[in-house]
């Protein structure tokens, strides 16, 4: 249920930039969902829209647009580049929800499938981002 | 956007002090203290956390002998209770592997602690920093704007060589400084508290060597009766009673 605490990141970055925007509203948030991170899609919508309720006029009605962004890796040494999906085969259930937690955590519990490397580097699909917040 | 650096501030809205115990120097004995000031702090009736921030070398689960405890999920992570501090450390995702990252992956790291981490209520909140003034140090003056640093050397010239550079970085930055301590003291050279006093930073005091510290690794209750504990007490109730 860390979703939350993530959710609530959202709604303060939200509020900051329509602070330094000047925006009286937001209408539209657009998140992107990393695949490295395996946030719960539903718990966490549910939460930015629970959460939204007790922000205030600015986000009385804003929209959330949540994407999936599916990951990359790469090696910094062989170049190859793998999925988290891959990467998912070699993990045990402990060491998934580590990476739930903290994505960084992957270069603790997986390496490279090719040369087994613990030196990559996390192209895209880490975790949640904000793509753009739109406001008038 | 990164959204997490801006939830941080609420996170740490009901902490009223960070410790950020540091050194420009490994091996002087940060993890030591920053327990041991947390074990102190707690038995005086203060709330107190620890967040051990070395992921290279964490070492504060073994000083306290954490075992079988996990954060509680709760709308964020809510930290163990070990020996009455709010304990919080990597070492519950990496389940003490090596963590191989690159400077980016700390700030990651560390940003995601600190969005995710629901300290509550707390006097102190103590940072265990790993030693020197990279990305780690970097991010806790970026990210805790109310940090407090408390610096540890020992009395080797060598450390201090190491230890200075952090001081230069901390006062040309005007970050609040409690001073420094000098541990494992050995001798009765007083070139540390020279040194640092001649830089207008309070000399807290020095910590003598103990060689029966060793057997109260793991065990608090030993800890805390030990001769380090007691230098310890001295030094640090000079700041905060």
């Amino acid at each position: 249920m860390h979703e939350w605490a993530l959710a609530e990141s959202i709604l303060s970055a939200a509020q900051e930039t329509a602070e330094k925007e000047h925006l009286k509203t937001i209408n539209e948030i657009t998140i992107l969902l990393g695949e490295l991170q395996q946030i719960e899609h539903d718990i966490f919508e549910f939460a930015l829209k629970e959460l939204a309720k007790t922000e205030g006029k600015k986000l009385k009605h804003v929209k959330f647009h949540i994407k999936q962004e599916k990951s990359m890796l790469q090696c910094t040494r062989c170049e190859h580049t793998w999925s988290f999906d891959e990467m998912k085969k070699t993990l045990g259930i402990d060491e998934a929800e580590a990476i739930h937690f903290i994505p960084e955590i992957a270069f603790v519990h997986a390496r490279c499938p090719k040369c087994s490397s613990p030196d990559f580097d996390i192209i895209k699909g880490r975790g949640v981002s904000i793509s753009s917040i739109k406001g008038s | 956007m990164e959204p997490r650096i801006s939830i941080i501030n609420k996170r740490l809205q009901n902490v009223k002090r960070v410790v950020v115990v540091a050194s420009g120097k490994g091996g002087v004995g940060k993890s030591l203290l920053s327990s041991g000031l947390a074990l102190h702090l707690e038995k005086k009736g203060c709330r107190v956390g620890l967040l051990d921030l070395d992921f290279y070398g964490p070492s504060s689960h073994i000083i306290l002998g954490v075992h079988d405890v996990f954060p509680q999920e709760d709308k964020g992570l809510i930290p163990p209770r070990v020996s009455g501090i709010s304990f919080m450390s990597l070492v519950f995702f990496t389940h003490d592997k090596p963590a191989p990252f690159r400077g980016g992956d700390i700030t990651n790291v560390i940003l995601e602690l600190l969005a995710i981490t629901q300290w509550g209520s707390l006097d102190f909140l103590i940072i265990d920093m790993p030693p020197g003034i990279g990305d780690e140090t970097l991010d806790v003056l970026r990210f805790i704007k109310k940090s407090e640093f408390l610096v540890v050397t020992t009395s080797s010239k060598v450390a201090y060589g190491a230890v200075e550079k952090l001081l230069v970085i901390l006062k040309e930055q005007k970050i609040p400084l409690l001073g420094v301590v000098e541990n494992m003291k050995q001798g009765s050279s007083s070139f540390v508290e020279t040194e640092v006093v001649g830089r207008d930073i309070r000399y807290l005091g020095g910590i003598l060597f103990d060689p029966h510290l060793e057997d109260a690794i793991g065990n608090t209750d030993s800890l805390s009766k030990t001769t380090f504990m007691k230098e310890l007490v001295v030094c640090f109730d000079r700041i905060f009673f």
